[in-house]
């Protein structure tokens, strides 16, 4: 382990898998998230997230204690959460439709 | 805590004068009564339209009701639609000194003004020897809103509200979330918080009427912007706004105007029903902060990144700043600095802590930043609202 000092991040909620950047983060940069070192993989900038443990495809991923998303692709611990490796799960847009038109 | 204790056992932080005009035409005789007494308690309401709205008689009447109101002057011209009458009656029914004055019984502009600023100055000497009395947290009302957003308010200021929520609602507490056209993509999560399954539902519906209503006024919810800073999916951009409202249970969807009948977190529901009608549902921030006072907020946090500066007549506004560059310019204006979690200077429990502490101060008098500035913007505009049905308040039987 190297000496340099942690680069600064937030943990929103313990149950999620990812925490987010408090400033740019540049790969190799390591970060301690309750007491675990993790090495942040690739450049992060400030507002963006960081997979704080192993995230399989069609995992949930967890900001604020809720879901998100799901991996579209295994994301390794470290590695910058993004457009590139998650997607939107909100596919209830014609249920929701549904519901409204049976309002009307 | 100190309240003043009113006729239907509610307690108001602040014992002020409103001065409500009921048109446009009525604005400039209300505001200049109000200008006279500027350094006390004296605020200014009104709807500027002439046509009668059922929804704008509701948030007059529910706004002059206020625990926070002490005594109420309407000022009329004579010949807008407004039903002048029964809001005086209504106030009148809630055991505070009214008095309304019609521009064209009165003999014009300068003759209402002074008639006005007479009557308000002695309301004052009466409010005055008013005393208040002890005032607990299960009898506060706090909303909260945000405004001015930036990449910094899912992360810093909207959580440690959340936080600042959950704390307030183990005291007893009545809370309100609202920016329903703010939470696309996570009313199916929001419904798994609330109290019963059916209230659940009525939450969806809720959800999916906003992003109608949005979508007719050609408005999306999630762009370009928003993914270079860091959010990839709307229901990750809506769980920011979310994160004001906490963790704890929903226990009631209320639309504009209706009081909370017990402790817990409620959503207001800010978008009108049936057809899309009367344009934008929420011109600015104070139109949605106006919603939450008339619903019984005596305060209201406010979480803001690129600045706000609004206040608001009748309940004080709390400014919770996300962003640390922000309130090193705008210190002034900012009640609290979320933004030094960026920093590393706290954590996010420390500063919920420490808004709950806040509103408790200004529960007790002192004053917030805004309203210390003399911020008391207000606005209502015509909506259309129908009631709320019974699945939306599954704890009143």
């Amino acid at each position: 382990m190297n000496d340099e000092p942690c680069a600064n991040i937030i943990l929103l909620s313990t149950s999620d898998n990812v925490v987010i950047a408090c400033e740019q983060i540049d790969a190799g940069s390591v970060i301690e998230v309750n007491g675990v070192i993790i090495t942040v993989k690739s450049e992060v900038e400030i507002g963006h997230k960081i997979a704080r443990m192993d995230i399989n495809v069609d995992d949930k991923i967890l900001k604020h204690g809720a879901p998100i998303g799901r991996a579209t692709r295994v994301i390794a611990q470290g590695a910058h959460v993004h457009t590139h490796n998650i997607q939107s799960d909100y596919l209830h847009i014609h249920t929701v439709r549904q519901i409204f038109s049976e309002e009307a | 805590m100190r309240g003043y204790l009113r006729q239907d056992g509610r307690k108001g932080i602040r014992n002020t004068i409103v001065v409500a005009y009921l048109i446009e035409c009525a604005r400039h005789v209300a505001n200049e009564v109000v200008l006279e007494f500027r350094e006390q308690d004296v605020h200014l309401i009104g709807f500027p339209g002439c046509f009668p709205n059922a929804y704008a008689f509701h948030m007059m009447s529910k706004l002059c009701t206020h625990p926070n109101v002490g005594a109420v002057l309407l000022v009329s011209l004579g010949c807008e639609g407004f039903n002048r009458e029964e809001l005086a009656e209504e106030v009148a029914a809630s055991g505070r000194p009214v008095e309304t004055l019609v521009i064209q019984e009165q003999g014009g502009t300068a003759k209402t003004i002074e008639r006005g600023c007479r009557w308000v100055s002695q309301e004052l000497t009466t409010l005055s020897v008013r005393e208040p009395v002890e005032m607990a947290i299960n009898e506060l009302v706090i909303g909260t809103i945000c405004g001015g957003s930036d990449g910094t308010s899912g992360m810093t200021a909207n959580p440690t509200i959340g936080r600042a929520f959950d704390l307030l609602i183990a005291d007893g507490a009545i809370c309100i979330f609202e920016e329903t056209g703010e939470l696309i993509g996570c009313e199916h999560y929001m419904a798994d918080r609330a109290a019963t399954p059916e209230l659940g539902t009525e939450i969806i519906r809720c959800i999916a009427k906003a992003r109608n209503y949005y979508e007719t006024m050609g408005y999306g919810s999630f762009s370009p912007g928003n993914a270079d800073g860091g959010l990839s999916t709307i229901e990750e951009k809506s769980m920011g706004a979310y994160a004001k409202s906490g963790t704890t249970e929903i226990v009631g969807l209320i639309k504009p105007g209706d009081q909370p009948p017990t402790s817990g977190l409620y959503l207001l529901d800010v978008i009108p029903d049936g057809e899309v009608r009367h344009g934008f549902p929420n011109i600015n921030d104070n139109a949605e902060i106006a919603e939450l006072i008339a619903c019984g907020a005596h305060l209201n946090l406010f979480s803001t990144g690129q600045g706000s500066v609004v206040g608001s007549a009748i309940s004080p506004v709390i400014k919770v700043c996300g962003n640390p560059e922000t309130y090193r310019r705008m210190a002034d204006d900012m009640d609290v600095n979320a933004g030094r979690i960026l920093k590393g200077d706290a954590n996010l429990d420390e500063v919920g802590i420490e808004i709950r502490d806040f509103v408790l101060a200004i529960s007790s008098g002192q004053k917030s930043k805004s309203e210390a500035l003399g911020h008391r913007e207000f606005i209502l505009t015509y909506k259309t609202f129908d009631s709320i049905g019974p699945a939306c308040l599954p704890n009143v039987n």
